[in-house]
């Protein structure tokens, strides 16, 4: 069917410990702050949850300095709060420049760092309840495989799903080495960004680490200057209010033309956001140069495969690649 | 001529009601216990419905009724009585009476529900199965299934072709021969479709519904449910944009109706934007060109054939090939357009149908014929002419095609255009330029209008046409307030309303020349009544005169000669003691004299874009649409009727189609967020020009219209544009990045 919403409760959580005891008691609960994506879901009955749980009035709004000198976004804070904020725009301008590369002004007043986190695929066929997809409906096939895959994944799919993750802001913060705060029955935890979102291997179902009912407090970026030479590169359909094809987050440490450190992520062509610590290292401390880009490029994409419509973003990506990192180097 | 009104840029008349949200739509009408239904759409493409399990939606508290093929009763049987205005030959959709499924998303049961959400909710909760067989959804893998269109459709003319074009073509000293696709489109006006039908006593329906036609809803459903036409009344005073989608009635009129008259109750019906996937959309097309030329690029042979998708039911037909027999002069042309049936809904009227397709591909030939030919495509254009409608060797009643040309080329600077592609370079940025020609039909159709002036001098005219967003209560205002030299706002226009004398759908850009004929019409015979008036009173000062004495304006009978002598509109009612003179008319088409011309409008369009060279990403940044089209009544909504039409161009070029999954043979980007139209990031620069053009032949206001024109030829422009950035060519829409790497 397509037009659903199903019946839910609604109760809105009055601190942290509270929230979390509500969405691990009532059944098949969901936790609810901008809405943007799961008030989507739900009308195209693919999330049906039970019970929403309202976190909008916990305190988790704020931006702050941590002693280490890094930087604590609240889980609440809006995509636009961050992207504005004067610390951010400081110290982390890739991170701004990657959450403003997303959605449209109104999405990003609504929607928040945690629910950005926890978005989920825009594969058509997980939208569309008259299809099978493994991931909405766990065993049911993926008709992506053979089917539409324009905006599918190249990079770390398995034969059970295909899907990417559609964030922009995931690409800063995952470039950026954040860190996650949870909170959940059993106490506070911290994960790395890279071990928080999961590949689909044969359960697609599952996005990423989080235990049923934690509740993501807040993310950390650790004190790191990238601010001089970042650059995030977005190619997608159309000129706003689009999901990426290929994105690309670069963030490096520069002496001269010398690459002193390296960060390079990529949007638009897995699960998650795509790292690889063997093209960071090779990238380190070596000139840059065009036949370097070229061999990070075909490292970074070394693995990649395409499924029909999509095979053109394994050769966009490289590209991509190559002008952000001369661009983030200051090498136009 | 001096005009107060008509050609001068009035401001919407309908602005303030809209931007202050008191217009109201059709699904914001309401009593105060109007039923909400939702419809539930067909999973599967093709096959059988086996079961409908609606127990567990029934049990929901403010559940009414289900309906489906299993309970709704016998209707009319004769397929004319499914017909509407606007259907293409065949047989015509009988929603809800059989088990069968013809095309995905099918409308298969209504749940009926005291409020929206309990009808959302208990939708979900409805267990359809169905047997499933093999759908085909692919017109490219089905081509050779190709046949002739059966039956006529008003409106629509059979290619005709002429000449030798074999001989010519293999004689010609430069040919090109190529093939042009584009998929799927459908309309997605904002407002989704919606009815409100409010049931009264007696059984009398009040039907608010999201049209194009008021005439058109009433007569379907009369037909249908074996209604009294006193007994619907159809009322459709504001449409958030339609395109071609409300022309035909939907199903949720037929839904709505059905619910409200078993339940006797008042129903009101929307679609979801998924489901506006369902309804008719621009066909996916593919058209072969050949053309041959001298080698001083005369046009010596064109041939155009077109295979387009329709449905298993209807042979949907829209005019794609025709305008390669009319656009240049050629003594050779062969035209040919057939129809592949698929299991999926009829095609529909979208903007500019079949020109939009057509025009595209002939434009896009003519340009890599220039280039074969080594002459600027301009310059191509010009070569070839034509002075007469080669089809029906009539000439036009005007063609300023010749000026848009020139005019638009020198407000672009085509003369600057280096004419090798991939010569031009900004950055990592390939800049290119291209322009192709447009074409339209100037249409007027028989329209009746009524006025009334009360005692106060105000003026109320009243006719059913509609305004889908294209300015229609403007115009006619203006009209109104001219012709009988009122202040605008002493005119009242209304529309969209049963009761009102009739108008056809409205669509193929003929509103402004047909309705605004009607007007102008009705206004003249009101003048005449109140002049006779005027010189009736006691101590008039215009005993002696006839109209040609006198001139109305602002609100004043005045003597031409001495303005001071003079009687308002108001005073001559007062003293004649006339509380309102009324009158009606019908403006027919002069058909006698329109049928020894052509009667077309026509446009340049010159586009620029750059593309990034590594990523193959398009920006149109400059847009040209030089239009003729008759007198402008407004240049400020007709400015918008263009500029909305070239975004479409546009759209259409870049990002535009909707997919289809072949293994569910399902649209399957049925979304805003996948479903790409432009974005205001995405528009730049759009400069328009109205060429002068006098047209007295084509009706008696000289307008041609502009809703449709705007769209034609842009795609092609756009496409020309990419390659002499690029040197690329690409033949299939919409140019997605992909294509370029
Ligand atoms: C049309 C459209 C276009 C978009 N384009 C882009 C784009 O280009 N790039 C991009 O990056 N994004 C894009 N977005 C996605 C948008 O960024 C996300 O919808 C948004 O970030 C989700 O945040 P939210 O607060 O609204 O989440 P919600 O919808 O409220 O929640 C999303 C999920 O997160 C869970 N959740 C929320 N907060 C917490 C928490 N603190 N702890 C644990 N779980 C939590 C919810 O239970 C739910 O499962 C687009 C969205 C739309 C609708
Ligand atoms: S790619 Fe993943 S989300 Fe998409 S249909 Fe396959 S399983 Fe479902």
């Amino acid at each position: 069917m397509e037009v659903a919403v199903t019946k839910f409760s609604f109760t809105k959580a009055t601190d942290a410990n509270d929230a979390v005891l509500k969405a691990s008691s009532l059944t098949n609960a969901a936790f609810i702050a901008g809405g943007t994506n799961l008030v989507d879901l739900m009308k195209e009955n693919v999330a049906r949850p039970g019970a929403l749980v309202d976190i909008n009035q916990l305190p988790l709004h704020t931006i702050t300095e941590t002693e280490e000198g890094g930087l604590m976004i609240g889980a609440l804070v809006t995509n636009a709060a961050t992207a504005y904020n004067p610390l951010v725009e400081k110290h982390y301008p890739l991170l701004s420049k990657a959450i403003l590369a997303g959605a449209s002004p109104q999405l990003r007043n609504m929607a928040t760092a945690g629910g950005n986190l926890l978005q989920r695929t825009r594969c058509y066929y997980f939208y569309d309840t008259a299809t099978a997809c493994n991931k909405r409906n766990p065993g049911s096939g993926c008709p992506a495989i053979n089917g539409f895959n324009r905006m599918h994944a190249i990079l770390g799919a398995s034969e059970a799903c295909i899907a990417v993750h559609p964030s922009d802001m995931c690409i800063a913060l995952a470039a950026l080495n954040a860190r996650i705060h949870v909170l959940g029955t059993g106490g506070t935890r911290t994960i790395g960004f890279n071990g928080f979102h999961r590949l689909p291997a044969e359960t697609p179902e599952a996005e990423n680490n989080l235990q049923p009912g934690e509740l993501i407090t807040a993310i950390e970026l650790p004190a790191e200057d990238f601010s001089s030479h970042y650059q995030y590169i977005k190619v997608r359909d159309r000129s706003s209010y689009a999901f990426a094809l290929v994105s690309v987050a670069v963030a490096l440490q520069m002496d001269g033309n010398i690459i002193k450190e390296a960060r390079l992520a990529l949007g638009g062509v897995a699960h998650k956001p795509w790292r690889n610590p063997v093209v960071e290292e090779h990238l380190r401390n070596q000139q840059i140069s065009a036949p370097l880009l070229q061999d990070a490029a075909e490292m970074m994409l070394a693995g990649a495969r395409g499924y029909g419509h999509n095979n053109f973003k394994i050769e966009l990506a490289k590209r991509v690649i190559i002008r952000a990192i001369n661009e983030a180097a200051g090498i136009l | 001529m001096q005009t107060t009104f008509t050609g001068k840029p009035v401001n919407r008349v309908d602005g303030p009601v809209k931007v202050t949200g008191r217009a109201q739509y059709a699904a914001e009408f309401s009593t105060g216990q109007t039923l909400h239904g939702v419809i539930i759409s067909s999973t599967v493409a093709r096959g059988r419905i086996t079961g409908i399990d609606e127990s567990a939606a029934m049990q929901v508290k403010g559940v009414v009724t289900i309906f489906s093929h299993k309970n709704i009763p016998t209707l009319a049987w004769l397929n004319f009585s499914y017909w509407d205005l606007a259907a293409p030959p065949g047989k015509h959709f009988r929603y809800f009476q059989t088990d069968e499924i013809y095309f995905s998303q099918q409308p298969v049961a209504i749940v009926i529900a005291e409020t929206f959400e309990i009808a959302r909710h208990a939708a979900a909760l409805v267990h359809i199965t169905y047997e499933t067989l093999p759908a085909e959804t692919d017109v490219y893998a089905s081509l050779h299934k190709a046949r002739k269109p059966k039956g006529s459709r008003i409106g629509i003319k059979k290619p005709k072709s002429r000449g030798n074009f074999s001989k010519a073509f293999a004689a010609s000293a430069v040919t090109v021969k190529a093939e042009y696709r584009h998929g799927a489109e459908h309309h997605n006006p904002m407002e989704t479709m919606a009815s409100t039908v409010i049931y009264q006593d007696g059984g009398k329906l009040v039907i608010y519904d999201k049209t194009q036609g008021v005439f058109n809803s009433q007569q379907y459903i009369r037909g249908i449910f074996n209604l009294k036409f006193k007994n619907i009344k159809v009322v459709s005073p504001y449409v958030g944009g339609a395109f071609g989608v409300a022309l035909r009635p939907q199903y949720q009129l037929f839904a709505a109706v059905l619910a409200a008259l078993q339940l006797k109750r008042s129903v009101k019906i929307s679609l979801t934007r998924q489901q506006m996937f369902s309804l008719g959309h621009r066909p996916a097309i593919v058209q072969q060109l050949a053309l041959g030329a001298s080698a001083d690029g005369l046009l010596q042979a064109i041939s155009h054939t077109a295979i387009q998708e329709t449905s298993r039911f209807e042979d949907y037909v829209q005019a794609v090939v025709n305008w390669s027999g009319m656009l240049y002069n050629c003594a050779h042309v062969q035209m040919d357009y057939k129809l592949v049936p698929l299991d999926i809904n009829s095609p529909a009227d979208m903007r500019a149908p079949g020109a939009a397709s057509g025009v595209f591909a002939l434009e896009c030939a003519m340009d890599e014929l220039a280039y074969q030919l080594s002459i600027d495509p301009l310059q191509l254009r010009l070569i070839n002419y034509a002075e007469k409608d080669g089809v029906s060797g009539k000439a036009y009643s005007s063609k300023a095609l010749k000026a848009c040309y020139l005019q638009g080329a020198d407000k672009f600077g085509w003369q600057q255009r280096n004419p090798l592609p991939r010569s031009v370079k900004k950055g990592n940025k390939l800049v290119g330029m291209g322009m192709a020609t447009g074409i339209w039909d100037a249409l007027s159709i028989p329209v009746r209008a009524k006025a009334v002036l009360n005692a106060q001098g105000k003026l109320t005219v009243t006719s059913a046409t509609a305004d889908i967003g294209t300015g229609t209560y403007t115009i006619m205002s203006q009209i109104a307030a001219e012709t009988l030299g009122l202040p605008l706002d002493d005119v009242t226009f209304q529309l969209g309303d049963t009761d009102f004398p009739l108008a056809f759908v409205q669509g193929g850009s003929y509103t402004a020349a047909s309705v605004g004929a009607a007007v102008q019409k009705v206004c003249l015979e009101i003048k005449q009544d109140v002049f006779k008036l005027a010189k009736r009173i006691k101590n008039s000062p215009f005993k002696q005169c006839s109209l040609n004495d006198v001139v109305f304006s602002d609100g004043y009978i005045q003597l031409a000669g001495n303005r001071s002598t003079s009687l308002s509109l108001a005073s001559v009612m007062q003293q004649s003691k006339t509380d309102r003179l009324k009158n009606t008319a019908t403006a027919l088409p002069n058909a006698l004299q329109q049928m020894r011309y052509a009667l077309n409008t026509h446009s340049a369009v010159f586009v620029e874009v750059e593309v990034d060279e590594d990523f193959g990403t398009i920006k149109v940044t400059r847009v040209v649409s030089a239009v003729a089209a008759g007198r402008i009544l407004n240049p400020k909504t007709a400015r918008s009727q263009v500029m909305g039409g070239v975004v479409w161009g546009i759209s259409m070029a870049l990002q535009e189609e909707s997919v289809t999954d072949h293994h569910y043979g399902r649209y399957i980007n049925h979304s805003f967020a996948e479903y790409h139209i432009p974005v205001n990031a995405d528009i730049s620069n759009i400069e328009i020009i109205f060429v002068e053009e006098q047209d007295d032949i084509v009706n008696p206001l000289g307008v041609k219209g502009v809703g449709e024109i705007g769209v034609v030829g842009v795609a092609a422009a756009v496409v020309n544009a990419i390659y002499h950035a690029t040197g690329k060519r690409i033949r299939q829409l919409p140019v997605t990045l992909d294509k370029l790497l």
